[in-house]
């Protein structure tokens, strides 16, 4: 260390007499270069002036005795400052650490809540969900149990980030328990309120639709809890409806009953679940209306349900400027035969 | 970024009512929290929250009252809202919050 100190004065020396010698603009930019080599080295300012100090003592050796003392005043002024950029630095190196964490916590959740969606022959099923920061308040969650079934979950926990996720997990792992109860929404939903109410913060809650698809009878089976509505399209009629399914959020009230609601599903018809950030989307004129998303969509309709989602997300994001603000979830199942 | 703004009008010692101005979301729910909790906590107190100058209301927001809601039947408060927008009531609509929480929006439908 001493050693490459002795190298900096020696720099700094040249540099110094070059500038004061021509006093031109290329010297000037070396003293640019060398603050940087010296930030990297980690001298503080209280030693920049030091080393100052040092040099034109040696360059000049009558300096007036007011100047040297007054060298000595602003060293003490700038060990202020050398603290603080100390202070700074630290605050730098534990801030990465903990952006570092957020990012293994991040990718943990994403292995942990993402599973994968299943194929089913007589459906087509697209998938998009954005995290707004790094982790995700919004949830979804396939069950294939058996060939001719699949139950769906779409869920938003409220307040985002790392609250959020943890709660998200708690969800799953109360899902993954209520294996023989998966094909029954309503059921569902009531084991999961109780399991929210007892376990979270108050001021918490949790949004969730629960679905059924039985590919026998393709019916859809269905119960909300106090979840965004999402859309049943009716491919004969060509018209988008609302499903609503209606219920309390998750964690309010103990012994919330749920109904459940039941739907035949024919050739060409889509199922559309969405979280709150689809509808919420505010852009520079406002919020995006959901006869707008139902229109975006109309407009990738010849298209499968994943180009869908992700041609409605592309749209949304650009109308949002590209910075999403809520978590963003996308769902379409459509029958194919 | 919009803020919130929160009146304080004690018409008596037992009424609290709050009128809300501007914006319930993730950066003013905190400060909204604080104040609301604190009037549902008191025994007996008759909490009124005008919510007729919010235009909008996120997820946190609506979290804020379910707070208040279940710190009121613990303590014996009542908490009534008044006066929701469309967009706000439309929110309580859709998350079942209307069966649960005391919710007077008459004056605002004469008034329309």
């Amino acid at each position: 260390m001493l050693g490459e100190k002795g190298l900096l004065v020696e720099r700094y020396e040249q540099f110094l007499s070059a500038y004061l010698s021509g006093r031109t603009e290329q010297s000037l930019y070396k003293a640019q270069q060398f603050s940087r080599k010296m930030i990297e080295q980690n001298i503080s300012p209280e030693e920049v002036i030091n080393i100052h100090y040092t040099v034109l003592e040696s360059l000049n050796g009558d300096i007036p005795e007011q100047v040297k003392d007054s060298f000595d005043f602003l060293i003490e002024v700038m060990m202020g400052y050398g603290m603080a950029y100390r202070e700074h630095q630290i605050l730098r190196d534990k801030q990465l650490a903990l952006e570092s964490e957020i990012e293994v916590a991040a990718s943990m959740q994403q292995t942990l809540l993402q599973g994968e969606v299943p194929t089913v022959d007589a459906l087509e099923i697209g998938v998009i969900s954005k995290a707004a920061k790094k982790m995700s308040g919004d949830y979804y969650h396939f069950v294939q149990n058996s060939p001719e079934s699949i139950s769906v979950a779409v869920a938003d926990v409220i307040g985002k980030g790392v609250p959020a996720a943890l709660c998200m997990s708690m969800i799953k792992y109360a899902m993954d328990s209520l294996p023989e109860q998966q094909n029954h929404p309503s059921i569902v939903l009531e084991n999961l309120n109780r399991v929210v109410e007892q376990n979270v913060d108050p001021t918490m809650f949790i949004t969730m639709f629960y679905g059924h698809y039985n590919t026998d009878l393709h019916r859809f089976f269905y119960a909300g809890a106090g979840h965004e509505p999402g859309f049943y399209y009716n491919a004969l009629t060509d018209d988008f409806e609302e499903f609503t399914a209606k219920g309390l959020v998750l964690g309010v009230s103990r012994n919330t009953k749920y109904k459940q609601y039941e739907k035949k599903i024919e050739v060409g018809d889509m199922i559309i679940m969405l979280s709150d950030g689809v509808t919420e989307c505010r852009t520079s004129s406002g919020f995006i209306s959901r006869d707008e998303v139902i229109s975006l969509i109309r407009s990738h309709m010849h298209l499968s349900p994943q180009e869908i989602v992700d041609n409605v997300y592309a749209e949304l994001e650009q109308l949002q400027e590209f910075e999403l603000r809520d978590d963003f979830t996308l769902i379409i199942l459509k029958r194919t035969v | 970024m919009m803020n919130l703004q929160i009146q304080k009008k004690n018409t008596d010692d037992h009424i609290d009512e709050l009128v809300l101005i501007g914006e319930v979301d993730a950066y003013t729910a905190p400060k909204l929290k604080e104040t609301l909790l604190e009037a549902a906590q008191k025994q007996g107190q008759k909490v009124i929250v005008n919510l007729s100058g919010v235009q909008y209301m996120d997820s946190t927001g609506l979290g804020v009252f379910v707070g208040a809601l279940k710190s009121s039947q613990q303590s014996g408060s009542t908490l009534t809202l008044t006066g929701m927008t469309e967009r706000v009531e439309r929110l309580f609509e859709i998350t079942g919050l209307t069966e649960v929480i005391n919710i007077e929006n008459t004056q605002e439908e004469e008034a329309r």
